[in-house]
């Protein structure tokens, strides 16, 4: 998202790039703050500023970098082992596959809708992948079976997104019901069983380095700058923002709701895909139960990043930072010997606190508005 | 006017929120059995004033006195519902799926042993409630949702009544109501104030002050310019005093040549509708549409722009037949529309003043998908440019606007896409004076420029003050028309309302009246 700042066509506006991305006050006035202050004079720019201080001290409207930020300066400090090689490829390999979920989460929380079909979609999809490489025993294309097990995911996130834009289903019912069915043939698929042992050409995929840098998380680098730059700097992305705002809004503005509606959950089903066959490469073989609970932990990781559920706040480097500050959590809790169990409550907590912080903030600008 | 010592007394309150001041050392006596207008523009402190009254803000400083006791520094709504403060509220409050009953006794349900409601006492209570704003005969068991708006709000008025009130007030009561139930509602605030009652009225129609005012008070950047008789004011003085500097006509004046037709509306069948609608509207002209509300004017511009699927018939723009059904496809054939309810419809609250801008038209600043930042800004300044929109800046909230500002948002994003069409549903809805005449100004600049333009409003010297021409709808069908020059007020709500009442029209509409439109 940065790059994409720094990409913006010079115009002699410091606030040019804020003002492409509709993130709501927090962000614009972010912008004005480095910049020079917004317009003198209007009424409410200061008290917008006062709001910014709670937020952005608690890292809302930046996506949680600042809170990543402390996490990784508190833990090189607190740890020798953090700040090393193998705990970073570690950590960002763990990590990644969280992210890319996350990320496709993101695309529908931003609709205000909801998709919790991607954990039991992570496992269909790595079954898929893992039966057709185990049964050409490698020899056959990975490739195909990596397009295959996508398709499979985009075609469940097409049925969610059928029934949610077309039959005006609520998602959390629709997505609920596809997550129960999408499991329920994976175990049958597989008749509950472990697919393994899977070809090295397959495990590459997520076990591979390319510069040094595993292949995780290059893919999802370039999976994150792809949709953030959609969201920020495309048509399609101002729609989703519209069509979260107020579908009844966007639709009397010729915005074509249903599309943007198929377009998202087909995305999510197809990143859940991606991470379910980067799950089974990484892990070697296919577990018809991988990716259980993934759900809440990608919609975790969009709220600690700035997401609101209730539709048009949030972005692709917030899902990228809160899945990280999960990560971190789960990685710096290990190095510091903390109770596995007392990180899940400081989790939960953080997720909390973030939301919170989100009300408080709507609700002192709804007073301001006042 | 009586002598007798204030209802409410407020002395020197003020009240900031953060640094901008709402109200400012305001004074303000209500005397017992008058009726009090509050006038102001949007932003004045009048919703402030309201609050502070009704102890859902607290005040910073100053008294409050009700009927001569001091409140507390923060009075609670319950506190303040208790000393006799009552609203009737512009968004009314009641539950919309709960019975009129339940409505008229929340929160005072009579009860007996073990909080077990007392049915028979709850039911007498609520009668005697209903009787006292003359709808004696209403079921009481209908969900209030099943009742037209105005029967609603007169529902609230006796909820209102029935907590004893020693003040009622009024916010914005007939933004929502047609002229005739807005007469027979002034008429009950007429009643009201006969019965002893203190009212304290707010409204943005100068028309009803004066209608039923005995006093006003002109607020104006949250501080007291004045308060006085109301019959010391005329209409441009009262304005005046409102703005703070004279304001010329507000409605544009002179018209010009109008074009050959641009719209044409052929067959259109819209559900509910006896008979297909036709109407046709010329390059520059300005068609108003008038009638009750609920008499179908929402429906015709919405079924035209494609916002509801209609069964057959068609709609043309320039000869060139538009797909039905489709906003999209209207948009795309140079038809706009701007509904009637701008947060329900309109706006997109949580994007910026440019992104609500451009959302339609994002194909014009975009090289294949990709949006160009510099080009979306100029092609935002240029639709705004004209309409003398207030921000701070472009990448603001939408939401950090008045609504006058906002409606112009809204005008903004349809002139940004080239618009030839504009569908107008109540565009001055809830909008100040100094923003009407702006709006009024634009609407006519834009006719100049040769779009054909068709407005709803229920507000009659606005469609006389604005348009060539006025189509009537009555009962879901286009009952008449007539060309500006020879429209009034009287003519029109002679077509508006049904036939049986139009007899006579000067005679106090009976409180049941809103019903029969039902």
């Amino acid at each position: 998202m940065t790059l994409d700042k720094n990409a913006t066509p010079a115009s002699g506006q410091p606030t040019e790039p804020a003002t492409g991305q509709p993130t709501g006050p927090a962000t614009d006035e972010s912008a004005a703050t480095n910049g020079e202050p917004a317009a003198g004079g209007q009424p409410g720019t200061a008290a917008e500023k006062e709001v910014l201080g709670l937020g952005a001290l608690l890292g809302r409207g930046f996506g949680g970098l600042p809170v990543l930020v402390l996490l990784v300066l508190g833990l090189s400090l607190a740890t020798d082992t953090f700040l090393t090689g193998t705990n970073l490829d570690n950590l960002g390999r763990q990590v990644s596959i969280y992210a890319i979920i996350a990320i496709g989460q993101l695309l529908v929380i931003l609709t205000a809708g909801i998709d919790l079909s991607v954990g039991s979609v992570v496992g269909l999809s790595g079954v898929i992948a893992a039966k057709a490489v185990f049964d050409t025993a490698g020899s056959g294309p990975v490739l195909l079976a990596v397009v295959l097990a996508l398709l499979v995911g985009a075609a469940v996130g097409l049925l969610n997104g059928v029934l949610v834009a077309i039959l005006k289903m609520p998602p959390f019912i629709v997505t609920l019901g596809t997550l129960g069915m999408a499991r329920g043939l994976t175990l049958l698929y597989t008749d509950g069983r472990t697919i393994q042992p899977l070809p090295r050409s397959f495990t590459q995929i997520a076990g591979g380095e390319f510069l040094g840098v595993a292949n995780l998380i290059w893919l999802t680098v370039l999976i994150a700058l792809l949709v953030g730059f959609g969201l920020r700097r495309t048509i399609w992305g101002r729609y989703i923002y519209a069509v979260g705002s107020n579908p009844e809004s966007a639709r009397l503005t010729g915005v074509p709701v249903n599309a943007v509606l198929l377009s998202v959950y087909a995305l999510s089903g197809m990143l859940a895909a991606l991470g379910g066959i980067l799950l089974a490469s990484r892990l070697g073989n296919g577990v018809p139960t991988a990716g259980t609970g993934y759900e809440l932990q990608a919609i975790a990781a969009c709220v600690i990043g700035g997401a609101s559920l209730f539709g048009a706040r949030g972005s692709a480097l917030g899902a990228l930072v809160g899945a990280l500050i999960v990560g971190l959590l789960n990685n710096g809790g290990t190095l510091l010997g903390i109770d596995p169990f007392w990180l899940q409550v400081a989790i939960g907590a953080l997720i909390l606190v973030a939301v919170g912080v989100d009300q408080l903030q709507g609700r002192r600008l709804v007073r301001r508005g006042a | 006017m009586s002598s007798d010592d204030p209802v409410v007394r407020l002395r020197g309150v003020t009240k900031a929120y953060g640094p901008v001041t709402a109200l400012e050392d305001v004074d303000l006596d209500l005397l017992p059995g008058e009726v009090h207008c509050l006038a102001g523009e949007n932003g004045a402190g009048k919703s402030t004033l309201i609050k502070v009254l009704t102890g859902a803000v607290a005040r910073d400083r100053g008294e409050y006195q009700v009927a001569g006791r001091a409140l507390g520094s923060r009075p609670s709504p319950v506190e303040t519902r208790d000393a006799g403060i009552g609203v009737v509220y512009q968004e009314l409050s009641l539950l919309p799926d709960l019975s009129v009953l339940d409505n008229l006794t929340m929160g005072r349900f009579p009860r007996r042993l073990f909080g077990i409601v007392d049915r028979g006492a709850q039911r007498r209570a609520a009668q005697d409630h209903l009787d006292r704003v003359g709808l004696g005969d209403l079921d009481l068991t209908q969900p209030v949702r099943a009742l037209p708006t105005a029967t609603r709000q007169l529902v609230e008025i006796a909820r209102v009544l029935g907590t004893e009130a020693k003040l009622v007030i009024f916010d914005e009561p007939t933004t929502a109501l047609s002229e005739r139930e807005a007469a027979a509602l002034l008429d009950r605030v007429g009643a009201l104030r006969d019965a002893g009652h203190t009212v304290l009225y707010v409204t943005h129609r100068l028309e009803e002050m004066f209608e039923v005012g005995d006093r006003v008070t002109v607020l104006r950047d949250g501080r007291v310019v004045a308060t006085r008789p109301v019959a010391e004011y005329d209409h441009d003085s009262l304005i005046q005093a409102m703005v703070g500097r004279p304001v010329q006509n507000l409605y544009p004046g002179v018209r010009h040549e109008i074009g050959p037709p641009r719209l044409e509306v052929r067959g259109l069948r819209i559900a509910g509708f006896a008979a297909p609608v036709d109407l046709t509207v010329g390059r520059g002209e300005i068609v108003g549409l008038a009638g009750l509300l609920g008499a179908g004017r929402s429906e015709i511009v919405r079924a035209v722009f494609g916002a509801d699927p209609v069964q057959g018939g068609q709609v043309k723009v320039d000869g060139v037949r538009v797909p039905a059904g489709s906003p999209r496809a209207a948009a795309r054939h140079g038809v706009a529309l701007v509904t009637e309810d701008r947060k329900e419809s309109g706006l997109l609250l949580q994007l910026s003043i440019e992104a609500n801008v451009s959302i339609a038209s994002l194909g014009q600043v975009s090289s294949g998908s990709v949006l160009r930042g510099s080009r979306e800004r100029r092609h935002v300044e240029q639709a705004v440019g004209g309409l003398r929109l207030k921000y701070g800046s472009f990448g603001d909230p939408v939401t950090s606007l008045s609504g006058g500002n906002q409606q112009k948002v809204l005008l903004a994003r349809w002139l940004a896409t080239g618009a030839k069409v504009l569908l107008l549903d109540e565009p001055t809805k809830g909008v100040d004076v100094g923003a009407k005449a702006d709006i009024y100004q634009a609407i006519a600049e834009m006719a100049r420029n040769g779009l054909a333009v068709l407005v709803v409003s229920s507000y009659l010297p606005e469609l006389l003050g604005l348009c060539d021409r006025i189509v009537v709808v009555r009962e879901r069908e286009i009952v008449g028309e007539l060309p500006a020059a020879e429209a009034t007020e009287e003519k029109i709500l002679r077509l508006t309302s049904p036939p049986t009442s139009a007899a006579d029209l000067s005679a106090p509409m009976p409180a049941q009246a809103p019903l029969e439109s039902r």
